[in-house]
């Protein structure tokens, strides 16, 4: 298992390092200039120049990109202004430090991520599992229906429907944002509640159908039908045995989804306006703020192969026959 | 990292050389009839009896025939996507800019109304917007399954250092925020080809999210394909081929090829959908298409803007791709079943 970890994680940090190498690259290294925003209109060439070396992009590519890896382990100094050791640099356009803004992004992110993920896996395990049992009955083909429906539909159409119905015409719902949930719980929860919803919706049909093919396949398999005879109840098997076994495809998504949400879910924050990191990140690109987007990446992209490395480590737990190496 | 494609491609057709000759099993019981069926007449048999996937396959041919036909079908109801007739024709607007008939403007005249503030027809746009979203996402799908089974053959082929390389490339590809990255690149991508200070091509911009698109789309097509070819190499038929003498790309060409084909629709069939739904989301986001190219996404774009005052103006594009998106859906269930029967649960 350590030996697993170590070089699953050295492989993490490799794929994180190609990853900003290839965006710092392709940003820093294209023609769209970001000092030529802040400078305005009345712009000459040495007030350019100025900005330019402000921001620290007249140097050569690679010495940049050198002084924008040190400066995450180490720090760095910009014209005097310190920014201490995990410096992401500051952004081009509000002038804050990327981390700082990042980690207060963060809470609203996760709050989004983890709600969602908790709804979304006991939606679609309950309806898989439900669907497995009552194979080819009403309730089976109701729910596969609705997943249908449900994996069709875009976050920014059902997102928006939703919120016009239950928050605009009925009223059942307060205004969706980000509210912290130490100072105000109740808030927290009334504003998480439609993009929850709106998640689970659009992705709880992947659990669903994966539990539902792989239950119908486990309960097939010759150790389900062993415990049938050694005289367990239906019951014990479903839980103990059969769902063992189906649970592997559906940890492989929810791994992978779980990785998107926490790097900021794009659409979902963009369509209910709630300031976490895929919305700084969608923000960022409109504003050409190169450092912002940065950082945005990284932490997406951290929250990708970390998710990834967990996955595996749960096959091991679920799965005997998993054998990490 | 082993992840689960959801096409549940467990094929192993065998039907290179010599197949389409015998009759399929099921037939042999009736001998009187028997006519040679290739596997493709079969596959056709099997779809046909499937009414949920002829349905679907009309539907979707609607939509293929509406985007090919929109300029005649627009001549023919009369109007345009980018004529403001709210703005040109007093009185089909209210003082807000909202369309003053209820049900975002619709009637004999507008069929599917009118948009806010501009007051552009809705249904011309909807109908020119099937031609963006399906050429933009035909493109990247046709590229992207060119490169990926091109490149997955390959590395599945050839293994060692170059499979070990290829696999490397995948998943770094594959662990990229891809969404991020979309809407990072495409402006930057953009700024390469035009300067700061001009206009965008439409033209440009499709290419644009075409190229971002495939640039990254490319490597799960090429990770499925490595896959079936490691399982196909070590078969008798190619090892039989290897030693009449058969270099490489003959057998690429001959026997691995037609073994492949149906993962590779299956794949089509089910990538097809993704990739319209990802350029309307790039719209969404304002990095695909803009004004006033007629585009759903952007469509849905500005009718976030107005949807408490006015929902209809998003209804009907989101609608419309919603049920493009089933009926896609579906039919690529179908495809899979009636070519792959085995794999049917």
């Amino acid at each position: 298992m350590l030996r697993f970890l170590v070089r699953r994680v050295l492989g993490a940090v490799l794929i994180l390092f190609v990853i900003s190498a290839v965006t710092f690259f392709l940003f820093f290294a294209l023609p769209s200039d970001p000092a030529r925003l802040s400078c305005g209109k009345g712009c000459t060439p040495e007030l350019l120049a100025t900005i330019h070396h402000n921001l620290g992009i007249d140097r050569p590519l690679p010495e940049q990109y050198w002084s924008f890896l040190t400066g995450i382990f180490a720090g760095r100094d910009f014209d005097g202004q310190w920014c201490s050791a995990p410096c992401l640099g500051f952004s081009f356009v509000n002038h804050q430090p990327v981390l700082d803004t990042l980690l207060n992004r963060f809470p609203a992110t996760l709050s989004v991520a983890l709600g969602a993920a908790a709804l979304m896996l006991t939606v679609g395990v309950g309806l898989g599992l439900i669907a497995a049992l009552r194979r080819g009955k009403t309730v089976d083909k109701v729910s596969m229906a609705a997943c249908l429906v449900g994996a069709s539909v875009q976050i920014y159409f059902f997102g928006i429907i939703a919120r016009y119905l239950l928050v605009d015409e009925l009223q059942w719902l307060p205004q969706p944002g980000y509210t912290s949930p130490f100072a105000a719980p109740g808030a927290w929860f009334g504003g998480m509640v439609l993009p929850w919803i709106t998640l689970t919706v659009v992705n709880a049909a992947t659990y669903a159908r994966y539990t539902r093919s792989s239950m119908v396949d486990t309960l097939g398999e010759d150790y389900v039908r062993t415990a049938r005879a050694k005289g367990l109840s239906s019951w014990g098997v479903y839980i103990r045995h059969a769902w063992r076994g189906a649970m592997t495809p559906v940890v492989t998504t929810f791994g992978i989804d779980l990785g998107l949400f926490l790097g900021g879910a794009l659409i979902t924050e963009t369509t209910f306006n709630i300031h976490g990191i895929g919305k700084l990140a969608v923000d960022s690109v409109a504003n050409s703020d190169l450092p912002m987007i940065m950082g945005t990446v990284l932490v997406a992209a951290t929250a990708m192969v970390l998710a990834s490395i967990a996955v595996d480590a749960c096959y091991a737990v679920i799965d005997p026959r998993v054998r990490l190496r | 990292m082993n992840e689960p494609t959801g096409l549940a491609v467990t094929s192993d057709h065998r039907d290179t050389a010599g197949s389409s000759e015998e009759p399929p099993p099921d037939q042999t019981l009736a001998p009187a009839e028997v006519a040679g069926r290739s596997p493709t007449q079969l596959a056709w048999r099997r779809f046909r009896r499937d009414r949920t996937g002829v349905i679907s396959g009309a539907v979707v041919l609607l939509f293929f025939l509406a985007g090919l036909g929109a300029p005649v079908i627009a001549a023919l109801y009369g109007k345009d996507p980018y004529t403001t007739y709210g703005q040109n024709q007093p009185g089909l607007l209210n003082e807000f800019g909202y369309p003053a008939k209820p049900n975002g403007g619709i009637d004999g005249q507008f069929w599917l109304g009118l948009e806010p503030s501009l007051g552009r027809d809705v249904f011309t746009q909807l109908l020119y917007g099937i031609r963006t979203s399906l050429l933009i996402s035909l493109a990247v799908v046709l590229i992207i399954t060119t490169l990926g089974v091109l490149i997955g053959v390959v590395a599945g082929y050839t293994g060692r250092w170059v499979d070990f390389g290829v696999g490397r490339v995948i998943d770094v590809v594959l662990s990229f925020p891809s969404t991020l990255f979309f809407i990072a690149f495409i402006p930057v991508i953009q700024s390469l080809f035009v300067p700061p200070d001009q206009e965008t091509p439409t033209w440009l911009r499709a290419t644009t999210v075409i190229l971002v698109l495939s640039a990254f789309g490319w490597a799960q097509i090429a990770r499925l394909m490595r896959g079936q070819v490691l399982s196909l190499r070590e078969r008798e038929y190619i090892e039989a081929a290897r030693i009449a003498g058969a270099g490489p790309g003959r057998i690429i060409r001959a026997e691995l090829l037609p073994n492949l084909w149906t993962p590779i629709l299956v794949s089509v069939s089910m990538t097809v959908p993704t990739y319209v739904t990802t350029e309307a989301a790039l719209s969404f986001l304002g990095v695909g298409m803009v004004e006033p190219t007629p585009d759903w996404g952007r469509m849905i774009h500005r009718g976030a803007e107005v949807y408490s005052a006015d929902l209809s103006y998003m209804l009907a594009p989101g609608l419309a791709m919603l049920v493009f998106v089933i009926a896609f859906n579906l039919l690529g269930d179908s495809v899979r079943d009636a070519l792959d029967p085995r794999a049917h649960r």
